[in-house]
């Protein structure tokens, strides 16, 4: 009783603001803006910031691979090492780093994440490419920018731009992890 | 709330397995040209060692300096403790001084526990007597994933003076935590008296438990510590106890042969083991660097540490 009560009360609360189409047409539109600004996608190099952006970078990957006929290296980095609110909360536990063998030296590297909020993750990214080798480039591919820069950081590929109250809080679904693909905004702070 | 390492008991199968994740996801650190990250910049870690060490001090050290904090070494020899200054006293010194973790080795077991009393960061059991050794015990176990993948169900043979070994003690205790089944193998006279109290069982007979091992153990004959007469003599105990050639023949094919070294060849372990594709001696001290900044970070990285011990 109690249960489904609550479960009422969180769907009122979310709501989705984009649905699968909507997601899979970012994509593709994203897929296609990086290959028309990389000149053909020469020397790219997708890393997405775990666990949500590394999910979208190997989507990219397969849409450019598509368009192109061509295999796109693409991988994840972890940033929590370089976070700059790691003293904020207790230790956390680490995401997977993976690079293609040859590193991001010499590469125009195309960093994805699900959300641009505060701008700190990618921050936190790019020092944490700064260790990991020399990219001739690095550029950034969001799918959703929910705006409350907090840096001066912006993306060079947006999905959806969505205002937002910072009281809100914005959830990227991915198929697989959460089952479904949706782009969900909640009033309130995260649990 | 959490916040030391002192035993191996203090882990929980999550935290245990949390620091081995960890550690994983760090390895990677030591493989690329720039082998540091800035995640305890401006965080203190003094290694504090009263006994003789080589590679858990050298271990620490660059454990703590890949993850950018500032690092001060202190023996006993040299120090203000070869004037007879007390370990409360050393300890009073390093609180004065802002220490965020003090990494302690020490000849008498139970030292670390004290020092908790003293300073407020957390405490580190670099060693303690013959007590315990638990970052020993969580790079072996380490070691051990690495090469054989989930310790669940798997037989491990730790074997030799388990009397006088802290590293035994400790990796009974985490490897019963982590679902392993432990034999001790040694001569009557090197087993603690008490031992019918740990997880794990016990044999006197090597011969019998290196065919169902999935990993063998190898204990250092300490003989520093030996202050009475515990076997016959030396060529007596390597027949019985030490791992040859021959005994080796009687492994089966996947298990692997580990010591925390320091190692007497020719005592415990024969040179050609230690130098065998089957033993991962060299990979452990690799390893160790790895688990103690996975150890570091989960302790100092955060607001509080998501590890360890209540005391």
């Amino acid at each position: 009783m109690s249960d489904a009560r609550n479960q009422v009360g969180a769907e009122a609360r979310e709501r989705a603001v984009l649905e699968e189409p909507d997601i899979q047409r970012a994509l593709t539109r994203i897929a296609h803006e990086i290959l028309e600004r990389t000149k053909g996608g020469a020397n790219i190099l997708l890393l997405g910031i775990p666990t949500r952006g590394a999910i979208l970078a190997r989507r990219l990957a397969e849409r450019i691979e598509r368009v192109e006929g061509l295999p796109v290296p693409h991988g994840s980095l972890d940033v929590t090492m370089y976070r700059d609110d790691l003293r904020m909360r207790p230790a956390r536990a680490l995401g997977r780093t993976e690079l293609p063998p040859d590193g991001v030296d010499g590469k125009t590297v195309v960093l994805v994440d699900d959300v641009l909020f505060s701008g700190r993750t990618v921050r936190a990214a790019l020092d944490a490419l700064n260790d990991l080798g020399r990219p001739t480039a690095v550029q950034l591919a969001i799918l959703v920018d929910r705006g409350h820069r907090e840096l001066p950081i912006r993306a060079d590929y947006v999905g959806k731009n969505l205002p937002t109250s910072k009281s809100e809080t914005v959830k990227v679904h991915v198929r697989e992890i959460d089952g479904r693909d949706a782009v969900l905004l909640m009033k309130g702070e995260a649990e | 709330m959490k916040k030391h390492l002192i035993s191996a008991a203090d882990l929980s199968r999550e935290d245990a397995l949390r620091i081995l994740d960890t550690a994983e996801e760090l390895a990677q650190v030591s493989e690329r040209s720039i082998k540091k990250l800035p995640t305890l910049r401006g965080r203190t870690v003094v290694n504090l060692f009263f006994e003789d060490s080589t590679r858990t001090r050298i271990s620490f050290e660059a454990a703590a300096k890949r993850l950018s904090a500032d690092v001060i070494n202190f023996s006993a020899k040299g120090s203000s403790v070869s004037k007879g200054e007390s370990l409360k006293d050393t300890a009073l010194t390093l609180q004065a001084m802002g220490a965020d973790a003090v990494v302690i080795r020490h000849g008498a077991s139970g030292a670390p526990q004290n020092l908790t009393q003293w300073v407020s960061g957390s405490v580190v059991n670099a060693g303690d007597g013959t007590h315990e050794h638990p970052t020993q015990a969580l790079l072996d176990a380490f070691t051990m994933r690495r090469r054989l993948g989930d310790l669940a169900g798997r037989r491990v043979a730790i074997v030799g003076d388990v009397l006088h070994s802290r590293v035994a003690r400790s990796n009974v205790l985490l490897l019963h935590t982590l679902g392993a089944q432990v034999t001790l193998v040694a001569p009557p006279t090197l087993l603690p008296v008490a031992v019918d109290a740990w997880p794990c069982e016990v044999s006197y007979d090597l011969d019998a438990v290196l065919p169902k091992s999935d990993v063998v153990m190898m204990l250092r004959v300490q003989q520093e510590r030996m202050n009475a007469a515990f076997f016959p003599s030396a060529r007596e105990y390597s027949r019985r106890y030490g791992l040859d050639r021959d005994r080796m023949a009687r492994i089966h094919d996947d298990a692997i042969v580990m010591h925390p070294g320091p190692m007497n060849r020719g005592m415990e372990i024969a040179a050609e083991v230690a130098d065998s594709a089957r033993s991962t001696i060299v990979e452990q001290v690799a390893n160790g660097v790895t688990v103690r900044m996975a150890v570091l970070y989960l302790l100092l990285g955060g607001s509080e540490p998501a590890i360890g011990g209540t005391l």
